[in-house]
């Protein structure tokens, strides 16, 4: 028998496993070929596609869908994987509403955009289905690279470096590669293990060697790794969470949400998995939306987001705002923690509202209160455990439009560095363009 | 509601939709419920003579042309006629018409180039009572290859003789219905009035192949690994068969001749289209075989609907009305000038204006680095290509220069006088104006 919602604390299991399975399939179920075709002819195949502009990556958007309408879906996911070696997760997990699909012209038009994202995985899952690699790799350079952080951008990097004929040694201090795609999105956009699916299909290009277990300034160093590769290009990701800065933050029940999405993307069994009765999010991005969606979906009986802006000024998009909505999340804005109360572990947490003017945002005194057994930290994350020889901006390591850090041979992409929005398609990019920033300076 | 009653040869149907010869009138049980479903008449499929009746393939008939989400837009096949014997046809068309008599039954007839054949037919078609015949003279499959369909259709001394033998022993209205397998429709259609036809009917269907399976590597509807050309039909011939009815209309020796018009009719506004081009009827298959009968309540409330929109009370109001418009090429106005115009407030920026004009077209319309798409006054020649391929109605629109303006590209004030290329001085053998 499941716990159900009402069980007080924090529980596993309320609910049972069948109804959590349901509650965790994928967001945007795979189009069959019918639907793929039709939705593909919305495409206009417009001029200087404003879509391709706004893909971090700037895949072929016409192209790709064209060759979809022709019959051709593997040549479609050869034009994305060109471009985008990380093509089927970033259908899944690119907030597209805020890119290609807001860039479409169709969205100007009738308020509904070709479905970019859906035709883009129709097109990937197509080909990894059919076991199908691409790309072939050039004739060995003789050059070897080292890759730290085994995430989208040192994916993206590793693959572009091995298909160019170097050797390649990726290091990640976890025991999975995939970095935020394995550890850190909400399950429903990640189903059946495909994080580790594409990664193996990535390292089918070869030339590539993982090291697991290894952290960057724990078991290797920057300096090792120059000293025993021609080059390194660091995509360690951001590390650190921000704190609350709230009283009783200690306490039990508060934690990262970074953490909880971990351990439940690791989870073998979802209805082992503990969750509170009340749980309350801290946070506007994304982080904090698959925290919350996710907590609800496992079966507490009330999730609120609790936002310190205007809805205006969250992170995550409308989409994900209405999606968290739909699965019966609350959503609070212009509130911000004041204290967290109970008595060793957390019962309630003091919600202060606030004003915000100029962009500044500040307590109105006004206090409330919401009953909580889990508070999720979802305010941002924080670069962390870096190398010391390398300059940073703005919290991040410095680099220049090519990708290069201050240290020499040193690259650096993904959200550990400077620029861009953090996102797995501009990871993907970052890593892709220091790749070929790499091959040039190691090829010159 | 505006009556729809129409008479065509002095028969009367409560609209003006018939159904085509074709499967959907093979048999009573059909014609039935095409007449309770509101049809004006039918033709019925096409008899051959007494005896065994022809055969079909066992495999595929038709073959078909489709659009993203599978709409029909063009079908062929490569069915025969009737494969029913004469004598249970003929029972069924007595019984039918008997309980309808107020819609219209024709009979399509296809027999030999003798006239014993159709001397044989005729007087057990007549018995019948139904209104008149229609003479087949089109399907391009299959039975052509026997001396009949479009084999006949396509020689119009042939046309006109078996026409002749029909008004000989025949008594009522006979239409002679025409292949679009030709050069030029014209010929057929003087020679079917010339034979005494009371009306002609087109198009017959296309000579088309309409896919290829390129594993079998054979056309398709593949039969046992070969396929033959069949005979095309639906939205996508409508084009063709307007302008054939048109110069059927328009040319002197055979305006006024009764048109029924066949070919793509698919809504009120396609036979509405044929009508204005001077059909005085519309018969329709493609569009019953894809939807089912119950198609014929939108064309019935459709034309009712435009009909009393327009201030018309009865079809003969506006059948022709666009004809005295067909002309030919040399008679359109060159001092008529108009100027490409989009309204960017309809805009959505796609760009298919722009890439259409400039890599296909005369270079006239301007991007600007933020996506602002305008028309050069000074290079558009107002061909309409950004119209077709905007996916925006009404958003790009062809503006008249008024006379007295100057046109921009030719730096010529625009005249208010008609001038065609009959006068132009470019034409070596203009004629001077009077």
């Amino acid at each position: 028998m499941a716990n159900g919602h009402q069980a007080s604390g924090i529980q596993a299991g309320r609910l049972a496993a069948p109804e959590i399975a349901d509650n965790f399939v994928d967001l945007h179920p795979a189009y069959d070929a019918h639907e793929a075709a039709v939705a593909a002819d919305r495409c206009y195949f417009c001029y200087d596609a404003p879509c391709m502009t706004a893909c971090p990556t700037s895949i072929d958007i016409p192209q790709f869908i064209r060759e979809i309408q022709a019959g051709h879906p593997t040549s479609a996911a050869k034009t994305i994987l060109d471009q985008n070696i990380l093509g089927g997760m970033c259908a899944r997990v690119c907030p597209t509403e805020t890119l290609c699909e807001e860039a479409c012209v169709r969205e100007a038009a009738e308020g509904k955009p070709v479905e970019i994202g859906r035709l883009q995985r129709f097109a990937t899952d197509i080909l990894m289905e059919n076991g199908v690699h691409p790309f072939n790799r050039a004739p060995s350079t003789g050059r070897t690279v080292a890759v730290a952080g085994a995430g989208p951008a040192g994916l993206a990097a590793a693959h572009r470096l091995a298909m160019l004929g170097h050797a390649v040694t990726v290091y990640d201090a976890k025991p999975k590669a995939g970095g935020l795609n394995e550890f850190g999105i909400a399950a429903y956009k990640s189903t059946n293990d495909f994080a580790a699916r594409e990664v193996e299909w990535l390292l089918q290009i070869g030339g590539i060697t993982m090291q697991y277990g290894k952290m960057l300034g724990q078991d290797i160093t920057l300096e090792g790794l120059s000293a025993d590769h021609d080059a390194v290009f660091l995509s360690i990701g951001l590390a650190g969470v921000n704190t609350l800065r709230a009283a009783g933050e200690e306490k039990s029940g508060v934690r990262n949400a970074v953490n909880f999405i971990e351990e439940l993307r690791q989870a073998k069994d979802l209805s082992a998995l503990p969750v509170g009765r009340n749980v309350v999010v801290i946070g506007g991005g994304m982080t904090a939306v698959d925290a919350a969606v996710q907590s609800k979906l496992l079966g507490a009986e009330s999730v609120t987001i609790a936002y310190r802006r205007g809805r205006e000024d969250m992170g995550a998009s409308r989409f994900e705002q209405d999606l968290a909505a739909s699965k019966g999340v609350s959503l609070m804005f212009n509130v911000m923690p004041k204290a967290i109360h109970g008595n060793g572990a957390v019962s309630e947490i003091e919600l202060e509202y606030t004003s915000v003017e100029e962009g500044r945002v500040s307590g109105t005194g006004e206090t409330t209160r919401l009953a909580a057994d889990q508070v999720y930290k979802a305010i941002g994350q924080s670069l962390e455990g870096q190398p010391e020889a390398l300059e940073l901006e703005g919290g991040k390591i410095l680099v220049d439009a090519r990708g290069r850090t201050s240290v020499a041979n040193v690259w650096a992409g993904g959200d550990c560095a400077l620029g861009g929005e953090d996102l797995t398609v501009t990871a993907v990019a970052e890593g892709r363009d220091a790749a070929m920033d790499i091959h040039s300076s190691l090829m010159g | 509601m505006a009556d729809l009653t129409t008479e065509f040869l002095g028969i009367k149907s409560p609209n003006p939709f018939w159904l085509a010869s074709a499967p959907p009138t093979d048999k009573e049980y059909n014609v039935r419920r095409a007449f309770e479903a509101g049809w004006g008449g039918v033709v019925w499929k096409t008899l051959g003579s007494e005896g065994p009746p022809v055969v079909n393939v066992n495999g595929p008939r038709y073959g078909a042309i489709f659009g993203a989400d599978r709409r029909l837009l063009g079908l062929n096949n490569i069915e025969l006629i009737t494969d029913r014997s004469l004598e249970i046809n003929l029972e069924e068309i007595t019984r039918v018409k008997k309980d309808y008599p107020d819609r219209a039954v024709i009979v399509s007839i296809m027999v030999p180039c003798e006239e014993q054949a159709w001397k044989d037919i005729l007087p057990k078609v007549e018995a019948t009572g139904a209104d008149g015949i229609e003479l087949n003279f089109g399907c391009p499959h299959g039975m052509a290859e026997r001396g009949m369909g479009s084999a006949v259709g396509q020689v119009p001394e042939y046309i006109q003789m078996v026409t002749e033998w029909c008004k000989k022993y025949y008594s009522k209205p006979v239409i002679v219905k025409l292949t679009p397998n030709i050069t030029d429709v014209r010929f057929p259609a003087r020679a079917a009035k010339a034979g005494g036809g009371d009306a002609v009917s087109l198009i017959n269907t296309i000579n088309s192949i309409v896919s290829v399976d390129l594993d079998q590597m054979a056309p398709e509807p593949t039969v046992g690994g070969k396929g033959t050309h069949g005979g095309y039909c639906g939205p996508a011939v409508k084009p063709i068969a307007m302008n054939m009815v048109a110069e059927i209309a328009r040319c002197p020796q055979t305006h006024g001749l009764p048109i029924s018009a066949i070919g793509g009719v698919t809504t009120w506004k396609d036979a509405a289209e044929f009508m204005a081009l001077g059909a005085g009827n519309v018969q329709v298959c493609t569009a019953a075989m894809t939807y089912g009968f119950g198609v014929v309540k939108e064309m019935i409330s459709g034309l009712s609907t435009w009909m009393d929109e327009k201030g018309y009370t009865s079809t003969q109001d506006f059948i022709g009305m666009a004809v005295p418009n067909v002309t030919d090429w040399q008679y359109l106005d060159l001092n008529y000038v108009a100027k490409a115009k989009i309204s960017q407030e309809d805009c959505i920026k796609c760009g298919r204006c722009f890439a259409a004009c400039e890599d296909t077209s005369h270079q006239a319309i301007e991007m600007s680095a933020d996506r602002v798409f305008t028309v050069k006054d000074d290079e558009c020649v107002a061909c309409n290509l950004c119209v077709s391929v905007c996916p925006i109605e009404g958003c790009i629109t062809m503006e008249e220069v008024p006379a007295g303006q100057i046109d921009e590209r030719t730096g010529l004030v625009v005249s208010d006088e008609y001038a065609n290329w009959t006068t132009h001085p470019n034409n070596p053998s203009s004629t001077a104006a009077e």
